[in-house]
């Protein structure tokens, strides 16, 4: 290597060849120094400044997220609980109104089962009074009807001119009236003639 | 000394044989380009300046738009800057103080391991901190800064106080406090200093052995020198793959130890 070829030109540079080697040659002491010097600067001013700049840059981004993340949760959260809170909400509030809704049938039904029962009475009861009536007319008329009837059929068996004496003595009437209080006994029809005579 | 003594023997060697192995030596390690003596432009400072303007380029280009969300240049960056911030400099000083003196190992760790590097990558081939002037100039300042700050933040007697853990026995104290004053002042810088240069050197002469004796072998020796000088070449290669480890070691070593000495002289308690 080196050491073959320059030994024999060694010698007008011996002084410091042969130094002791721990003694240092000022000129590679001051180049050290200087040199190191100039980096250290270029260290300090420029490549210290801009990693540690990074690395908090970094540490903030990173901070940064987890925050964001954080607050995205905690959005998140109160968002569910809301809804949650709603749903609890208009589920008792469906539950109020079902109830409410049975109420107002329940009460609709009893005012109706009321109202027809009402209706029901009315209805039997005009009934009843219209047939009553018709029963009293029929009666009325009935009453006419078999009067003319069997004074007719008296005339004709009795003679032709009872008509105007029945009329002016009520005999009709009456007869009726007590064919209606059961008084009648019956008779025999040849029994009539001479009673009335 | 011992390896300076040799040197002068390996000259002579090739000097006077010139046919015997002159092994490598840490005369080697000067290698100047432009003018001679201790001014000269040498190697080591070309690469050194290479390194900062490329580490610079690198570093500034990656990070100038520094997005969240990262590039690949960026990401390798970043990966890179995050064992120094992170890895090293959080560790040892503490979350509360620590990002005042990141730039600082950032840039310690980035020029010690890219020239460290350069000790097996090709066509730089040669451990920069291999020569002492480099490993000195980063231990003063290392060496400066935390003196400094010890001082700035305890005053001068707390900071000598600091150097004594509180609770020790009064007769105890001037002997912690002369050791540890030692250790401060002497023990720490040197070593600190010494423990990557000498194994940038030993580590780079060792490939230098390995492949210049392989060479020679190949070249000049006899049928039985050329079939060793095989196994050479291969433990040169599974040496060079080791060195590289070294080397990343030493540089993170060296970062760690500074940012462990400005954790010290700012600690509470010692």
């Amino acid at each position: 290597m080196h050491a073959l070829a320059s030994v024999p030109a060694l010698a007008p540079a011996s002084d410091m060849a042969n130094a002791s080697p721990i003694l240092p040659a000022w000129g590679e002491l001051i180049v050290g120094f200087v040199f190191f010097g100039i980096f250290y600067w270029a260290v300090k001013k420029y490549v210290v400044p801009n990693l540690e700049k990074a690395y908090a840059d970094r540490t903030a981004a990173i901070e940064g997220g987890m925050h964001k993340a954080e607050e995205a949760q905690q959005e998140a959260q109160a968002a569910l609980e809301q809804y949650q809170a709603q749903l609890a909400e208009a589920r008792s509030e469906a539950a109020r109104i079902r109830e409410e809704a049975r109420e107002q049938g329940a009460n609709i039904l009893t005012e109706m089962r009321a109202q027809a029962q009402t209706e029901a009475t009315r209805i039997t009861e005009s009934a009843k009074k219209q047939i009553e009536a018709e029963r009293q007319q029929a009666i009325v008329s009935l009453r006419g009807e078999v009067g003319r009837i069997s004074t007719d059929l008296a005339s004709r068996i009795v003679g032709e001119s009872l008509h105007d004496e029945a009329r002016q003595k009520g005999i009709v009437d009456r007869f009726l009236a007590e064919l209606e209080s059961g008084d009648v006994k019956p008779e025999a029809v040849g029994a009539v003639p001479a009673e009335e005579s | 000394m011992s390896i300076t003594m040799l040197a002068p023997t390996g000259v002579l060697l090739a000097s006077g044989g010139g046919e015997g192995f002159e092994p490598p030596g840490p005369q080697d390690f000067w290698q100047p380009l432009i003018g001679s003596g201790t001014w000269a432009f040498t190697r080591p400072m070309l690469l050194w300046i290479i390194s900062v303007v490329a580490l610079s380029w690198w570093f500034i280009a990656t990070t100038r738009k520094a997005a969240i969300v990262p590039g690949k240049g960026q990401f390798l960056t970043e990966m890179f800057y995050n064992t120094t911030r992170n890895g090293i400099a959080r560790d040892m000083i503490g979350s509360k103080e620590f990002l005042k003196y990141v730039p600082f190992l950032f840039s310690l760790f980035a020029i010690l391991l890219v020239n460290n590097l350069f000790g097996v990558i090709p066509p730089f081939q040669f451990p920069t901190i291999s020569r002492i002037g480099f490993p000195i100039a980063l231990t003063a300042i290392v060496y400066v800064i935390y003196h400094y700050i010890g001082i700035k933040k305890h005053g001068l007697r707390g900071y000598f106080g600091s150097f004594v853990p509180s609770g020790l026995p009064a007769w105890i104290v001037p002997m912690v406090l002369v050791l540890e004053t030692f250790s401060f002042f002497v023990t720490r810088p040197l070593t600190l200093a010494m423990r990557i240069f000498g194994n940038m050197l030993a580590g780079h002469m060792l490939l230098l052995v390995f492949i210049t004796g392989g060479e020679y072998m190949l070249l000049h020796g006899g049928i039985g020198l050329k079939v060793i000088s095989v196994p050479t070449f291969l433990l040169a290669f599974i040496m060079t793959v080791f060195e590289a480890l070294i080397e990343v070691v030493q540089a993170y070593i060296f970062t760690l130890l500074a940012a462990s000495y400005i954790a010290t002289s700012l600690a509470d308690e010692h």
